[in-house]
């Protein structure tokens, strides 16, 4: 591996010590990683060319992938996931850097205050968060209807969470609390490490907040945002608990997504092939998504 | 020498940060509040901002379950998973850093691989592989995939690359053995990173709701994420018992996070730096 330098024998002999040592160190770790990451990922793979359930174990090749896209609540599925990224990752980035560009100026405590309260329903837990919107989703008892109602918003009491028009719209919203509060963190630790010499240097110079926002910040904690969009991706593709615990996927397979759907045939049908052929397509379109970002991002940055 | 200006769009946008955190504190003060409101005051159409006959008796009915043993049981996960974890990632971390060994860009190339791809993916493979290891239901079946998933090697990888190798050749030259160079030379200087993979860890067990959903299953081996989620689904509109149960749920694990909060924040951004 190690193939820059012709090693010597003395060399050799410590590289050898210390890969010997660096493995002792490395043990325990692995053995955890392999056990019960790498083994069920080659197993999810494996399996999903295979007819698996609880009585059969057969191989029938790519027919768990055909079936896929010919099943229509896959499809509806994926479209539903695909909408919940797409208007959420964007809400997401923005929203946590116009509200880290605001508070990070601020002193240590309002900021620190601000972080926390953003990270809140992070810490909460999607279970307690989740009740406590549906109680306010809540047809008959939930403030919603209360408060838009008094307001004359709306004339009369919809049911949020069980009308196709209006539930994936509930999900997205609780989505988009439980998850600013990790990008509100890293960008807020982003932009206080713009470099200050520089800001200063431009405002000498005349240059308006907003040229020095797109001129050096934005270049500066775009490795940031690449990261941002990258998780916010991936735990969007994989919004799972907020559907099993507000819809189970209905009304009309309105709320469906891929993770909800694998999930519902591996452990309600039993169908565990078809679920793992599930998985290997999210994980393959998650990849891509990932890509892609890093493509754009990549090239603006030049 | 900054001088702050008062400009239109920081008022406006001062205003509008207050309403915002309004809004996220918000869901949280319902849950506190709609724990000891009373059955009638709950299900009146008419929502009651403050409780004016603050009650008891949700607490009551929801101590008619186990529900200390299910807090319990999230206390328990969490804590072997965050030493577990601590343990096993230090090391590695330490290694991954500052070891130059055979096969050590390719392994940190797996790490960061495993870490971009979908965790809940691989869920249905893990649970035939814990019943295969008679696992399922114990709180094994929640630990394990907990300490294996790679992040923490990261983490604590970032870490490491602040220890000085001069310190490591030091005490090398000073006769130290591999395992005492760790914990006396690496280990103090890892220590804040150490710090924030176990808070990150025990929030993260904590709140992985769909790995517990999956591995467990009978009354008493609940987490109290599961308890919550249980009781919702047996009386969904027994709002008040509900509140009550995610109070209990989110008080102690808010409570870890304002204290810790510091650690907490450092783990996030040192997670987010591309090695």
């Amino acid at each position: 591996m190690n193939k820059r330098m012709k090693p010597t024998g003395m060399q050799k002999a410590l590289i050898r010590r210390e890969t010997i040592s660096a493995y002792l160190f490395l043990l325990p770790a692995l053995i955890f990683f392999v056990g019960f990451v790498i083994v069920p990922m080659v197993m999810c793979l494996v399996t999903s060319f295979f007819n698996y359930s609880m009585t059969e174990f057969a191989f029938v090749g790519f027919s768990n992938y055909v079936e896929m896209f010919q099943d229509e609540i896959f499809i509806r599925a994926l479209l539903n996931t695909i909408l919940i990224v797409v208007v959420a990752v964007p809400v997401v980035t923005v929203f946590s850097l116009w509200v880290s560009s605001v508070i990070y100026k601020m002193n240590g405590a309002v900021c620190s205050f601000f972080r926390c309260i953003f990270y809140l329903p992070v810490v909460t837990g999607t279970v307690a968060v989740t009740v406590v919107w549906k109680w306010m989703f809540n047809r008959y008892t939930g403030l919603f209807n209360y408060v838009l109602g008094e307001t004359g918003i709306i004339d009369s009491d919809i049911s949020w969470l069980g009308d196709e028009r209006t539930a994936i719209w509930c999900i997205i919203l609780i989505l988009l609390t439980t998850s600013v509060g990790q990008p509100v963190v890293l960008y807020v630790s982003a932009l206080g490490n713009v470099d200050e010499s520089l800001i200063e240097a431009a405002q000498v110079d005349g240059a308006t907040s907003r040229q020095v926002f797109w001129k050096i910040k934005w270049p500066q904690i775009m490795p940031t945002t690449l990261y941002i969009l990258v998780i916010t991706t991936i735990n969007s593709f994989q919004c799972y608990a907020l559907i099993q615990l507000l819809t189970s996927g209905g009304p009309n397979h309105s709320t469906e997504t891929i993770m909800y759907y694998i999930y519902y045939q591996a452990f309600r049908l039993y169908r565990y092939g078809y679920g793992n052929a599930m998985g290997v397509i999210l994980a393959i379109i998650i990849a891509v998504f990932s890509a892609i970002q890093f493509k754009v991002a990549g090239r603006k940055n030049d | 020498m900054k001088k702050i200006k008062i400009t239109p769009y920081k008022v406006v946008a001062v205003a509008i940060l207050a309403i915002l955190a309004f809004l996220f504190l918000f869901p949280l003060y319902w849950i506190l509040t709609g724990s000891v409101k009373t059955a009638a005051d709950i299900n009146d159409a008419v929502p009651q901002w403050f409780p004016m006959s603050p009650t008891l008796d949700n607490y009551e009915r929801l101590f008619d379950n186990p529900a200390l043993l299910w807090l319990f049981n999230s206390v328990a996960m969490a804590v072997v998973s965050m030493i577990l974890t601590c343990v096993t990632a230090s090391m590695a971390g330490y290694a991954l850093a500052k070891k130059r060994f055979i096969g050590r860009t390719l392994l940190f190339s797996i790490f960061i691989c495993a870490m971009a791809l979908p965790k809940q993916v691989i869920l249905i493979p893990l649970l035939r592989e814990m019943a295969f290891l008679h696992l399922h239901d114990t709180m094994w079946a929640v630990i394990l995939p907990t300490v294996g998933w790679p992040f923490g090697v990261f983490l604590m990888k970032q870490f490491s690359e602040n220890i000085p190798g001069e310190l490591l050749e030091a005490a090398r030259i000073d006769g130290a053995g591999e395992a005492r160079t760790f914990t006396e030379i690496a280990l103090p200087i890892i220590k804040p990173g150490i710090g924030a993979l176990a808070i990150f860890t025990f929030i993260n067990c904590w709140n992985d709701y769909f790995l517990q959903l999956i591995m467990l299953n009978s009354r008493t081996k609940l987490t109290i994420s599961l308890g919550i989620a249980k009781l919702q689904a047996e009386m969904s509109t027994d709002f008040g018992l509900i509140m009550a149960g995610a109070a209990l749920a989110a008080v102690p694990i808010i409570t870890i996070f304002l204290l810790f909060q510091k650690y907490f924040t450092r783990g996030i951004t040192m997670g987010a730096v591309k090695g």
